[in-house]
């Protein structure tokens, strides 16, 4: 395989549906110079509950080295369309390929290539970690010396040691959904497909799982469904937001970032005595669109926000730095804003309006 | 078949695995002793044979093999476990067998701790082991019949309550449609021929004869058979269900 150093940047529309591209910091495989294609190829899905779509004609793909985060609000179709992945719901239409085998026809040859943590982590409740992993291990068709490798390897990945023998359903919910993720794990599988992997964990847990996610990423497809915003910053390399069963965003992070109204917004903490004088001359900085103000006690915040929209730009930062200098003034913090993933999230799943004008461009 | 063995040995694990086969055997004991000695008056009868104890095994299956049928899936589609189950490669018939197996194995080992009553027949008296060995292989295979009907009813539900009801409704059905209690409701509009089908369907009948030591193949190939088509009846609800 070719590796491909920075042959995606991070220009475009954010709602292509390539999924060849990665824009990784470190490797890319483009599905030109990938023997293989994409691991999972999804094409024009649809799932209807008798009247209700839960979703809508959903494409994508992803390449092995992709950390793929599925985004959305509750009942968007995320779960469903991860169940129709890995053989669990039969699509009302459209096609599946998981690794070239198409999940309906070759189900058992798509699903041994899958590992797959559904959504609350189910696993016997009366079996042992260890005996679960045992049942996993065999199921999977590993035995002996690969079997005891393979589970040692998931238990320290995920860190079980000190739970191995005691029945699941007393496991604190964290322990649980380790487990889960330990028997999604067991067999290396090349595509990876996790809801809400982090869920019930906490803050040390969660970074423990992520750098998991990170340490495999490169040798797997991984999907993971989230609701953890900085979750996608921090492990995913494309995003894709999904309401009412439609893709309304696909991109990478920062792509995803751009869209947002705050992407490229300056802001800078002053002392509230400057606060009266600072307003009426942030306002008159050429470039600014609109400035936020928030007074906390001693220090007023200003968001100035840019009339530059989509691309990393740093010409209203260098404006106010230069203001800052001529006027003397005592800066206690001042930044330019990557953007705020939440309110993108906000506005692309809220209300009609940003469903359906989105949708064409990103179902294309 | 790997996979059908990795899903009998968890599942035959599972039901050790909490009090429910502890609970289970010794009430299936109980029951059986309590009513072929006071229900039945074995001693009264002073025969050497084991038809009393035998003759109560229908009526006490049907609602001791339902309670351990009626978790098979239905507790799996409660727990979300189902999800896990079928999303490992493991082929729907394998699934569906291992899992039949495992409940049909455990039924057979809560039969077999019967085994005093044969001792003490032998004690007393003389009998004929060769009807005894038949009466067992019947009552097994019986036992099966019952469970494949549970399963597949278990499939369909995710309430274990549910799925008891049904199972006790459906396999009440299979047991009695040989008694006058059918056949009259049924032959005074049916034609005889469909009255005669509605009667073979009658495990009572079948078992009977088996206990008698008479096996028939035509009985076996009826247990064997029923246990298939529900079995069969099973793996195509599991999979209607994927459809949502």
């Amino acid at each position: 395989m070719r590796a491909e150093p920075g042959a995606y940047p991070a220009a475009g529309d954010g709602t292509g549906n390539e999924g060849s591209g990665v824009i990784a910091s470190t490797v890319v495989h483009t599905s030109d110079s990938s023997p293989a294609g994409p691991l999972i190829e999804i094409h024009n899905l649809v799932k209807r509950f008798g009247p209700f779509t839960a979703v809508d004609r959903v494409s994508f793909s992803v390449a092995r080295g992709e950390v793929l985060g599925f985004l959305g609000p509750n009942g968007a179709g995320k779960s469903t369309t991860m169940k129709m992945a890995t053989g669990f719901l039969t699509p009302s239409e459209g096609d599946i390929r998981v690794c070239g085998f198409d999940v309906q026809s070759r189900r058992l040859s798509a699903q041994r290539a899958i590992g797959y943590l559904p959504e609350g982590a189910p696993a016997y409740p009366e079996m042992t970690p260890r005996g679960f992993l045992r049942f996993i291990a065999r199921i999977r068709r590993l035995s002996g010396q690969d079997a005891d490798q393979a589970i040692t390897s998931a238990i320290n990945a995920t860190e079980l040691e000190q739970v191995l023998d005691q029945p699941i359903d007393t496991l604190s919910k964290g322990y649980r959904r380790r487990v889960g993720l330990a028997q999604a794990i067991l067999h290396n599988p090349p595509v990876l497909i996790m809801d809400e992997p982090t869920d019930g964990l906490d803050p040390n847990q969660k970074y423990q799982v992520r750098e998991l996610i990170g340490a495999m990423a490169r040798h797997k497809a991984i999907v993971i469904s989230t609701h953890i915003l900085e979750e996608v910053d921090a492990i995913c390399t494309r995003a894709l937001i999904i309401d009412r069963g439609r893709i309304v965003a696909d991109g990478t992070p920062g792509e995803l970032l751009a869209r947002s109204r705050y992407h490229n917004a300056v802001s800078i903490t002053l002392d509230t005595s400057l606060a009266e004088q600072a307003a009426l001359l942030l306002r008159a900085v050429h470039g600014v669109a609109a400035v936020e103000e928030i007074r906390r006690g001693p220090e007023t915040i200003f968001t100035l926000f840019t009339t530059v929209q989509g691309e990393a730009d740093t010409t209203l930062v260098d404006h106010v730095s230069r203001l800052v200098r001529e006027r003397g003034w005592q800066v206690r913090a001042l930044y330019r804003e990557p953007g705020r993933l939440d309110e993108v999230f906000r506005r692309l799943t809220r209300g009609d309006r940003s469903g359906q004008q989105t949708k064409p461009g990103a179902a294309a | 078949m790997n996979e059908m063995l990795a899903v009998f040995r968890r599942e035959l694990g599972g039901y050790f695995a909490t009090p429910l086969a502890f609970v289970f055997i010794v009430i299936f004991l109980f029951a059986m002793g309590s009513f072929t000695f006071y229900l039945g008056g074995y001693f009264e009868s002073g025969n050497a044979d084991l038809s009393i104890f035998f003759n109560f095994h229908p009526w006490l299956y049907l609602f001791l093999i339902p309670a351990i049928s009626m978790r098979l899936w239905a507790e799996e589609r409660r727990t979300g476990s189902i999800e896990l189950l079928l999303t490992l490669p493991v082929p729907l018939w394998a699934a569906v067998l291992g899992k039949f197996l495992a409940a049909w194995v455990f039924a057979g080992l809560a039969l077999a701790l019967t085994f005093p009553m044969w001792l003490t027949v032998n004690y007393l008296g003389s009998p004929d082991n060769g009807v005894i060995l038949a009466g067992y292989t019947g009552s097994f295979l019986m036992a099966g019949g019952y469970l494949a009907i549970g399963a597949a009813l278990s499939a369909a539900t995710k309430n274990q309550v549910i799925a008891f009801v049904l199972s006790v409704v459906v396999c009440f059905l299979f047991t009695v449609s040989g008694l006058p209690l059918v056949i009259d409701f049924v032959s005074g509009w049916a034609p005889q021929a469909l009255v005669n089908t509605i009667a073979s369907f009658s495990f009572l009948n079948r078992f009977q004869s088996i206990v008698n030591g008479v096996i028939d193949l035509r009985d076996l190939i009826y247990f064997i058979s029923l246990i298939g088509v529900w079995l069969a009846a099973c793996a195509i609800i599991v999979d209607m269900k994927k459809a949502g």
